[in-house]
């Protein structure tokens, strides 16, 4: 069981990634963009991959009406996702030392791995909201009004995971390194609570 | 004499003829596709060399890649450039400010690459206008002029613009001798009088910021061009004279008469002493000091009225003349720094002087007479070598850091390969035709890069499909990489190159800035916001602030502007992506386009004549919409009350 605490208390350790390191990240390439722009979604705002990305994605995608990217002050998720992190992080480790010293059971390690995983499951879900929006709430009095083939407006809703033709444009979007940390401590928690229950199965 | 010339030109003829033969033989099959792969650079590959050639008398310098010859860009130095409005727009005019007025137009000759301990560094390319003597100094950041200093007392700026080993000093030598200060005087008064001024101009180690430290007043010879010692000799500059007879009339005889002509070995280590030691004497003058400032993109004149002079002989051990055979042209000076090359552009032969030798003969105090006072070395004493080429009319010689030399031979038309040391021919190959210069990056450095050399020609007659009377110059690239020589390409060139310089991509390609930043942008006149723009009228005098993006100028519409007016355009470009410059045009405009850069502000000024709605628009196909990146300014009569107003989608 104290293997086990240590891994519950390292593994919410790596969520403090993703306030360094971007979560998710979207690269646009193009014919006219050799070196694609890109955009690097971190828990608290967008960055351009290059300074000049953000402008540079806004200034083309308001051709065909897509909305300028967010900035903090325009998306609530900004400023909650980091408090989120912290509580989450605060509360990993507190279970952790608890079952350290024997006052919690290792089930609250998995409890602690099912809440953070419904908050990544709540997280995406809402990430995929904003793409959906960002994609398909275009100006009506855009540049460029193009339809597919059976004559329905075309949208530009970049894939939440993987590679989409968009246009003239290459998007690839895959999660970035602070979601690949986050994913490697949940891995953890997870371990935690499985050596947590080895243990107790042992002594039983 | 002129019995003797005709028969050089008549057997340099028959040369090219012999030459023209050869080359026909070999020029197809296997020979010929091996060639095509070593300058083949497939399409989205890049060149291994930036080629920086002269443009000669096009004014400007062009950037060239090596081994493909793919010409890159022209920039702009000394002449007018429509194309991105340099020398037109307000910001650029000041940059061909001279003593003489606005100058145009130069004759732009020989490119030199800043170096430390000897090695090309590549912060910036200096050339020197020929024609109203000046030094230019481009950015190798930006690939954009950024200072030009005119240098007085100097007439036909042709020994410069060649730079000491750590870019301490850029130089540049009179080639006309003429009146020191200039004055009204009989032409036929020249011998004896004129002076010929060598200027050594200090380089900014940070800003590269050029100043005149000092100008040697030497005798009136003609001195036609030099070169850096390096290593050993560093300290030591070297320039080669002609018409040490001090002709002022038919030259092409009368400059010719002296079986030997000097080149002049200036310590400049010992001048430089001297005048921090408060040697030299301050003469009245009057020359403009031209910089351009990257961050407020404007260029402003400063008109100096002194410079330091130096009369050589009071400089003991500091000046010595090296009698060198028939008027040398190329004064080139080895890898090593050991040997310094005359070519006797009307000889057979090369003359070697060695620096060691050099060194002896002064301690020794070997002279044979004196010319104005200045020691004569014996020719014997400091001769290290004669290569006997077999070839005609030497002009330049460049180094391939293993032992070689290379020249051209302009008579022959043909470059030379020989080996250092024991002067021995190792290989010739003829040019198409009349070569004049030739270039191995950093060939003028301790550290040649010796793959190919790119000879640099005169007459190009049927090399490419005829184009009429007049035609670009054709320049060849030979891989020297082997024992002998290959020609592997010809290309054509932009003006006349005299003299190129190149090193390797990966020293600039790197450093080569994509966009002005527009938070950066100090411009007085720039609009840095979106809603910044506006349009404020002054007397007659009208300043529009406008901003572009694609794909609109902000405001597209102006009313209130009269007859009479001075129109300022100031126009900053808002993108901050890379290649998305936006250029600007209006009707009736009487100067140039701007071509305006990312973060960029360029001025144009309109001076409307004509009542009426008169339309601008984008020059530069910037986007799908540029087409529609248009506008248009009314214009009223100088008498009417239109109120001044803009805007932009209303």
């Amino acid at each position: 069981m104290k293997k086990a605490s240590i891994l519950m208390i390292i593994g919410p350790l790596f969520l403090l990634g993703l306030y360094v390191f971007p979560l998710w990240n979207i690269m646009l390439g193009a014919p006219q963009y050799p070196d694609p722009l890109g955009l690097n979604i971190h828990i608290n705002g967008l960055q351009g991959v290059n300074e000049f990305d953000i402008q540079n994605i806004d200034g083309l995608n308001h051709y065909i009406g897509m909305h300028t990217l967010p900035k903090v002050e325009d998306m609530w998720e900004f400023g909650t996702f980091p408090i989120i992190i912290g509580i989450m992080v605060g509360l990993g480790v507190l279970i952790g030392i608890l079952g350290f010293l024997g006052k919690l059971s290792y089930k609250w390690f998995l409890g602690w791995f099912a809440l953070m995983s419904l908050m990544g499951i709540l997280g995406m879900y809402d990430f995929n909201e904003w793409l959906v929006d960002y994609g398909t709430n275009l100006d009506p009095n855009a540049i460029m009004k193009l339809t597919n083939p059976d004559g329905t407006p075309m949208t530009y809703k970049p894939p939440l995971l993987g590679h989409v033709k968009m246009l003239n444009f290459d998007v690839t979007s895959l999660p970035a390194t602070g979601a690949w940390l986050m994913f490697l401590g949940m891995m953890l928690t997870l371990a935690a609570g499985y050596f947590g229950w080895k243990s107790k199965k042992i002594k039983t | 004499m002129k019995v003797k010339h005709h028969l050089i030109l008549t057997l340099g003829a028959a040369f090219m003829l012999a030459s023209c033969g050869q080359q026909n033989q070999s020029s197809n099959g296997a020979l010929s596709s091996s060639a095509a792969e070593k300058v083949y650079v497939a399409p989205g590959e890049q060149d291994e060399f930036y080629a920086f050639l002269s443009g000669g008398y096009s004014g400007n310098l062009t950037v060239y890649g090596l081994p493909s010859g793919r010409m890159f860009k022209e920039i702009p130095v000394f002449s007018q450039f429509p194309t991105s409005g340099y020398g037109y727009s307000e910001e650029t005019i000041p940059m061909l400010n001279t003593s003489h007025g606005f100058v145009p137009w130069d004759d732009l000759h020989h490119p030199d690459i800043s170096q430390t301990n000897g090695e090309l560094d590549g912060r910036w390319i200096f050339v020197n206008g020929n024609n109203t003597p000046r030094i230019a100094r481009v950015d190798l950041s930006t690939f954009e002029t950024a200072e030009i200093i005119e240098v007085p007392n100097s007439a036909g700026n042709h020994s410069s613009s060649f730079i000491t080993e750590n870019t301490e000093y850029v130089v540049a030598g009179t080639r006309f001798a003429v009146p020191v200060p200039q004055r009204d005087m009989s032409i036929s008064e020249y011998k004896g009088n004129f002076k010929g001024a060598l200027t050594f101009i200090s380089v900014d180690p940070e800003h590269g910021h050029m100043a005149i430290k000092f100008q040697l007043l030497m005798p009136g010879f003609n001195y036609d061009l030099s070169h850096p010692g390096r290593g050993k000799s560093h300290g030591w500059f070297f320039f080669t004279t002609y018409n040490t007879e001090e002709a002022n009339t038919l030259l092409e005889v009368n400059a010719s008469q002296n079986d030997k002509d000097f080149i002049a070995a200036i310590n400049w280590k010992k001048i430089e002493e001297y005048v921090n030691n408060g040697g030299g004497t301050k003469m009245p003058a009057n020359y403009a000091h031209n910089v351009y400032d990257e961050h407020s993109h404007t260029g402003t004149t400063t008109m100096k009225d002194e410079v330091l002079t130096v009369d050589p002989t009071k400089v003991p051990g500091a000046v010595f003349f090296l009698p060198t055979p028939k008027s040398p042209h190329g004064c080139d000076v080895d890898p090593t720094g050991q040997y310094i090359i005359g070519n006797g552009k009307l000889s057979a032969d090369l003359t070697v002087h060695s620096f060691d030798k050099m060194i002896a003969a002064i301690e020794g105090e070997k002279f044979d007479g004196e010319a104005y006072g200045i020691p004569i070395l014996k020719f014997e004493d400091v001769l290290a070598g004669q290569v006997k080429s077999g070839g005609l009319g030497p002009l330049h010689t460049e180094f391939d850091g293993k032992g070689n030399a290379y020249t051209t031979f302009f008579i022959s038309s043909e470059v030379v390969k020989w080996q250092l040391g024991t002067w021995e021919v190792i290989d010739r190959k003829p040019t198409y035709y009349s070569v004049g210069h030739l270039m191995i990056p950093g060939g003028n450095s301790r550290k040649p890069f010796g793959k190919y050399v790119v000879a640099m020609n005169k007459i190009t007659k049927d090399r490419y499909l005829p184009t009429g009377p007049e035609m670009e110059h054709s320049a060849q690239i030979y891989d020297i990489s082997g024992d002998k020589m290959e020609l592997i390409y010809d290309f054509p060139t932009h003006g006349e190159p005299h003299y190129a310089a190149g090193c390797p991509a990966e020293l600039l390609a790197p450093r080569s800035q994509k966009i002005y930043r527009l938070d950066e942008n100090r411009h007085p006149y720039a609009v840095t916001t979106a809603d910044g723009s506006k349009v404020v009228r002054d007397g007659n005098e009208v300043h529009v602030y406008m901003s572009t993006i694609r794909s609109h100028f902000t405001p597209d519409n102006i009313e209130g502007i009269k007859v009479g007016d001075k129109v300022y355009f100031h126009i900053t470009n808002h993108e901050q992506d890379f290649d998305v410059p936006h250029g600007f045009s209006i009707l009736g405009q009487n100067t140039s386009e701007l071509l305006i850069m990312p973060g960029q502000t360029k001025t144009s000024v309109w001076e409307p004549k004509q009542v009426g709605v008169w339309p601008f628009y984008c020059t530069d196909f910037c986007s799908a919409l540029h087409q529609e990146m248009q506008g248009y300014v009314r214009v009223s009569p100088a008498n009417s009350n239109v109120e001044l107003k803009w805007s932009l989608g209303e």
